[in-house]
């Protein structure tokens, strides 16, 4: 991509100063959360704060327990969404255009679960997962219901990439003869594999704010979860907790919401760098 | 070279005097074929994109297929390959026999087909992968799995091209990093590893510089010796110097038409066809 030449008149000036300001003010929206979380919650942070139980519904102690929840409602989730999603995406982009009417439900379908809002999809987790399927308050309903949340961002971002691949690589491998099967796995998928890193980054980011989602799905006991069929109180669903219902629990809130923060940037970058390592390998 | 004809012919002009059947077959029948395209016509959506057209492909030269952009010439090498199975309203007339089967024939197994029949694209495309693997993924296809003769037949392939020694050494490296001429080379090593009957190029030449271009040119020459080439160009002076026998398409009511084929001789210097004298005249003027 170029960049064009540009304070040639007043409305390349202006425009250049609107957009500038439209830039700053997303990054001080950040900087001023990030610097209000770090500015309220460092004092928390410390090494027994992350590794301790949780005392005094959380006023007090550390909040390991809800540390490995978060951590195993992610995976969970993400190890349910991630084939579904490509399978989907695959599905989706190589196998029916948008005329057709099957592709055209899956499509609409997507719209609506993109749409509906946490709450509801609580509730139906609820109604679901914990009820009809008897999962109990588990974290295994509540990573079933995360996962039902981040399919659609998931198997938008991967069909996207795999429809911007240009046909002329398809007509390519038509031409040497190879199969479907070997060119969406050994030539499409390779290529689209930073979209569905990306497409993971956000899958994250989706699933570790969820709140509303998991109060009726995987609980809040406070309790280190021994399987996945226990209940789990995620780090978003502390922070509420700590905020709404325990009077004097605010600067725990602030020390877990650094907590969160902080994991959520280091797993941006660690996706990010393992994205660069597999694009890479690809190649050779 | 189109633009200028173009000028030269206006379309209308001649639709007035194309008379029907006046496509001049060479007189050299007793040459092999390798691909025998009888009445073949390609509609897409209703509207015809070439009238019922008879080609011989001779086996063992050069053949090439002229005429300006848009009257059939990459579609018929897409019928040939089967690559508009691809395409949604298509409808296919008339018969292509390669080895004494109509390759239209739904049950051809296209993977056998577009073994025998390679596909070069205007626009050399290697995949974004190294390029050992641009050789691997097509060969392993086809049921070579044997790491030797991956090598072996990689190494040949690379060596018939001229690129062997330019490559040699980066073979792990992505396909991507060569330079236009070598990926159109690397493209046309990657069909030869499969051994091919038959190349079917669609303008190879046409986003290279005059130099790849060169090396391209001789390359076919050395080809013909092994395979039979189609080649469809929108450049007069690369059929002049490379073809044996030419294929001249034209429009006739918006459509493409087979006007004339005969040896490259007689269609650059005594065509039959006052369309073809004029539009290859663009190239002596």
């Amino acid at each position: 991509m170029i960049l064009l030449p540009s304070n040639h008149n007043l409305a390349d000036r202006i425009l250049r100063f609107i957009c500038w300001i439209c830039g700053s003010l997303v990054l001080s929206f950040f900087a001023f959360l990030f610097f209000d979380i770090l500015i309220q919650g460092y004092e928390k942070l410390s090494i027994a704060y992350i590794f301790s139980n949780s005392l005094n519904a959380g006023r007090a102690g550390g909040i390991a327990p809800m540390l490995v929840s978060t951590f195993l409602l992610l995976l969970l989730s993400l190890v349910i969404a991630l084939p579904i999603s490509i399978g989907s995406a695959i599905y989706l982009a190589e196998y029916t255009n948008e005329k057709q009417w099957f592709s055209r439900f899956i499509r609409l379908s997507l719209s609506m679960l993109a749409s509906v809002p946490s709450i509801v999809m609580g509730m139906f987790g609820y109604a679901f997962f914990v009820i009809a399927l008897n999962l109990g308050f588990s974290i295994l309903s509540g990573a079933l219901t995360l996962a039902a949340m981040i399919l659609p961002l998931l198997i938008r971002n991967i069909e996207d990439t795999l429809r911007n691949i240009p046909d002329i690589h398809r007509l390519n491998a038509s031409a040497l003869g190879l199969s479907k099967f070997r060119t969406i796995f050994q030539i499409l998928l390779p290529m689209a594999n930073q979209g569905i890193f990306l497409a993971l980054i956000l899958g994250i980011g989706r699933a570790m704010a969820e709140t509303a989602a998991l109060l009726y799905t995987s609980g809040y006991v406070t309790r280190m979860p021994d399987t996945i069929f226990d209940s789990g109180r995620s780090l978003s669903v502390h922070i509420f907790d700590l905020s709404m219902n325990v009077p004097g629990g605010e600067q725990s809130a602030y020390g877990s919401a650094l907590v969160l923060v902080l994991f959520l940037l280091s797993i941006n970058i660690l996706t990010h760098w393992i994205g660069q390592k597999i694009q890479l390998r690809s190649i050779t | 070279m189109t633009d200028r004809s173009q000028s030269v012919l206006s379309k209308s002009a001649f639709l007035k005097i194309v008379p029907d059947n006046y496509i001049t077959t060479p007189q050299t029948n007793s040459l092999p074929t390798f691909i025998d395209i009888q009445n073949l016509e390609l509609s897409i959506s209703d509207q015809i994109i070439f009238e019922p057209l008879t080609l011989p492909i001779y086996k063992n030269h050069v053949n090439a297929l002229i005429g300006p952009s848009g009257c059939g010439k990459s579609s018929l090498l897409n019928v040939i390959t089967r690559l508009t199975d691809y395409t949604d309203n298509i409808k296919i007339e008339g018969q292509i026999h390669i080895d004494k089967k109509n390759i239209l024939n739904s049950d051809i197994d296209l993977i056998k087909l577009r073994r025998k029949v390679g596909m070069i694209f205007q626009k050399p495309v290697p995949f974004p992968l190294s390029i050992r693997k641009n050789f691997e993924l097509p060969l392993k296809e086809h049921g070579i799995t044997d790491k030797h003769e991956l090598e072996e037949k990689m190494e040949n392939a690379l060596h018939d091209v001229g690129l062997w020694q330019e490559v040699s050494s980066r073979l792990n490296e992505s396909a991507t990093q060569l330079s236009g001429g070598q990926q159109q080379r690397l493209c046309i090593a990657r069909i030869l590893a499969l051994e091919p009957k038959a190349l079917l190029m669609d303008e190879p030449c046409s986003a290279l510089d005059p130099m790849a271009t060169r090396i391209i040119e001789a390359l076919i020459q050395q080809l013909k010796e092994k395979y039979t080439i189609l080649l469809v160009t929108h450049n007069l002076s690369q059929a002049k110097r490379t073809a044996d026998y030419v294929a001249f398409m034209w429009y006739n009511n918006n459509h493409g038409k087979l006007i004339e084929h005969n040896h490259s001789d007689i269609i650059f210097n005594t065509p039959a066809n006052p369309i073809t004298a004029a539009y290859v005249k663009g190239l002596t003027d």
